[in-house]
């Protein structure tokens, strides 16, 4: 059984312009152990689904699945008081911003404490010894003085493991790490990235690592799944997806990077926008900009089809999937 | 390709006076601290390095926002520095800046055909119908349609706020555009179309640009020259073929290293990153990447490497030979 199991999931907000559909009918697992990523354009949804999941939706949006499931349990059905003491201790997520994610009132020693305290995880007397501990695992030099620092006083790299510390504060099984690094440079993106990974192994925890990197997608996660317009419109494994994309729209992302052009050349683009709340298309959500257009794609929505964990929701994917090596 | 000389920094300085209040010591930071470099017609020179290393400071220098403490701006040959505000006024039309954030860059309350006549009427030319004429004309140039002359900036998506923005830096012909990450807050596939445009915009007026950026696959697309900064200081400069292929510097390397790619047998194997850039307050004394860098010795950290060259590339390191 996976750990996590999403069946036609679907996001709603009322708007004064009718219903938007945030998410429309995904489809998610994931097993422990696993690294999943999560990629797409900004508006593609990804972020929707992840709050979904931590039951952060607000209202009014609604939102609606056949099967929404952690580890058995399922997330819809939850009252408050359950959620409460489920999200933050086996499901946790590290979020985009960490200058904004923190409150600037508290030290981040308490902050991280606070985790710690609601969900009962040590005793009292223990609560100071345990933050220390987790200081040193997400690499923050100086534990005991840093523990009375507040955000201000840390840069972006350091407040990002204190986010980190919290989310592992309470032994995820679970962790969801939206855009962890989108905010930080290069070189503290690699630290963060090393260090999401080292702790995915030691602990056997599953990561969804959501981003719109897709350089970071390739050197972290095992399987991908492609978001476009609040759609699944790809699975693969990481490798298979890099080599042989089966839906267009990936296939077009790819190309569209700088650094697979040749010389000097101009990129090939992808012509117009991801389409908003109004102008969502009939049929494809891609047709308007996809170069294989046919009238079928115009006239009816294509379904997720293909072998499982290679499918592709498109009317004519671009090849079979290559044999997968592991 | 290169020509006619059209900007040349010597050894640009910036320094900030900070604290000296209530709290805290009085200090100096060097924002930028010896930058040398010269643009040439249709050149792209690309500024690469993180936050705090002083390339967004050098752009503010290089478009005549701030003086530099120390050094020397020439722009078509004439110094900056003694202009006065009427020569000033005559050089900073030859240098536009396009501005990292569209969604902060652009008035929403005024029309785009507004935004890109401003500069036109604040420097009286011509009348309204030839001034209409010219954004129209620089709309179509840009891939704006004609009739969204009328609409605001919030009617725009992000690359579309981009093309404005470009539009916007061109009206006054200018011959150096400073592009201070002109893509790194839009999408991948809007991102190639920003790129395109602005390559084809340089072919067609042959532009130079002052590409500031962080992004290293943005930057080997794009540049034909590269300087990458550390702390203030230049540590790397020289023709990108040559910097991408063999980094002489460890920062360089340790950029090239930590940039994810899609294509993961095509990266440079992983040289160690450890910490975080030093203060720009307490800046040590000798090299300032030496707490970072894996081949660091005593020496880096007593004395400062200066830029010099090595094998036609300019590097600050005191091993380069080793390393390259």
């Amino acid at each position: 059984m996976p750990l996590l199991e999403i069946r036609n999931l679907s996001v709603e907000f009322p708007t004064a312009r009718g219903v938007f559909r945030a998410v429309d009918g995904l489809e998610m697992t994931l097993d422990a152990g696993e690294i999943l990523g999560v990629v797409g354009e900004s508006g593609s949804g990804k972020s929707v689904t992840m709050l979904a999941v931590m039951g952060l939706i607000p209202y009014p949006g609604r939102v609606r699945a056949d099967v929404m499931r952690f580890d058995g349990t399922d997330l819809l059905g939850l009252s408050p008081r359950q959620r409460r003491s489920l999200v933050g201790k086996d499901i946790a997520m590290v979020f985009q911003e960490p200058m904004t994610s923190l409150n600037p009132c508290y030290t981040v020693g308490w902050q991280i404490g606070e985790s710690l305290r609601a969900h009962n995880a040590v005793p009292k007397s223990a609560v100071r010894d345990r933050v220390i501990e987790l200081f040193r695992q997400v690499g923050i030099p100086a534990p005991e003085t840093r523990l009375r620092a507040f955000p201000h006083q840390l840069s972006g790299g350091m407040n990002q493991r204190v986010m980190i510390a919290m989310a592992i504060s309470c032994n995820p099984r679970l962790l969801i790490a939206d855009e962890p690094t989108t905010a930080l440079d290069v070189t503290i993106q690699k630290q963060i990235l090393d260090l999401l990974i080292s702790l995915q192994r030691e602990r056997g925890m599953a990561l969804a690592l959501i981003t719109h990197d897709m350089g970071v997608v390739a050197e972290t996660a095992h399987r991908v799944q492609v978001m476009y317009a609040g759609q699944m419109v790809e699975e693969q494994r990481t490798d298979a997806l890099f080599a042989a994309p089966r839906h267009p729209y990936t296939a077009a992302l790819l190309d569209a990077l700088p650094e697979r052009a040749v010389g000097h050349a101009r990129l090939p683009t992808i012509p117009g926008t991801v389409p908003g709340i109004d102008d969502r298309p009939a049929g494809c959500l891609f047709n308007p900009r996809c170069r294989f257009t046919t009238e079928r794609c115009v006239a009816e929505p294509p379904p997720l089809a293909g072998p499982a964990g290679a499918r592709a929701r498109c009317h004519y994917p671009l090849d079979a999937p290559v044999a997968v090596t592991a | 390709m290169t020509d006619a000389v059209l900007m040349e920094a010597r050894d640009l300085r910036r320094h900030y006076a900070v604290g000296g209040g209530m709290f805290g010591k009085r200090g100096t930071v060097r924002a930028v601290d010896g930058v040398s470099f010269t643009l040439g017609a249709g050149d792209t020179l690309a500024i690469v390095g993180e936050s705090g290393c002083g390339k967004s400071t050098l752009a503010r220098m290089a478009t005549l926002m701030e003086p530099p403490t120390e050094g020397e701006l020439l722009i078509d040959g004439a110094p900056t520095a003694n202009a006065d505000a009427q020569e000033r006024r005559k050089l900073r039309l030859s240098v536009q800046m396009v501005f990292q954030n569209p969604y902060g860059s652009l008035n929403p309350r005024k029309t785009v055909g507004a935004i890109l006549e401003e500069p036109l009427i604040i420097n009286k030319r011509g009348d309204h119908a030839a001034r209409v004429a010219a954004v129209r004309a620089m709309m179509a140039k840009v891939g704006l349609r004609e009739d969204q002359y009328g609409r605001y900036p919030h009617m725009f998506s992000g690359g579309q706020r981009q093309r404005i923005a470009i539009a916007r830096a061109l009206m006054l012909n200018p011959r150096v555009v400073v592009a201070d990450e002109p893509v790194s807050a839009l999408d991948v596939s809007i991102q190639a179309q920003v790129l395109n445009l602005l390559m084809d915009l340089q072919d067609e007026f042959r532009l130079a640009y002052l590409f500031i950026s962080h992004d290293l696959s943005v930057v080997r697309h794009i540049a034909r020259e590269v300087l990458v900064m550390y702390c203030g200081r230049p540590v790397e400069h020289g023709a990108k073929e040559a910097i991408f292929a063999q980094p002489r510097h460890p920062y360089t390397r340790v950029l090239l290293a930590a940039t994810p790619s899609a294509d993961r047998r095509a990266r440079p194997v992983a040289e160690p990153v450890r910490g975080e850039p030093p203060s720009p307050l307490a800046p040590p004394p000798g090299c300032a990447f030496a707490s970072r860098c894996p081949h660091a010795t005593d020496r880096c950290t007593a004395e400062r490497p200066e830029l010099r060259e090595v094998d036609g590339q300019r590097v600050a390191c005191h091993h380069a030979e080793a390393i390259g």
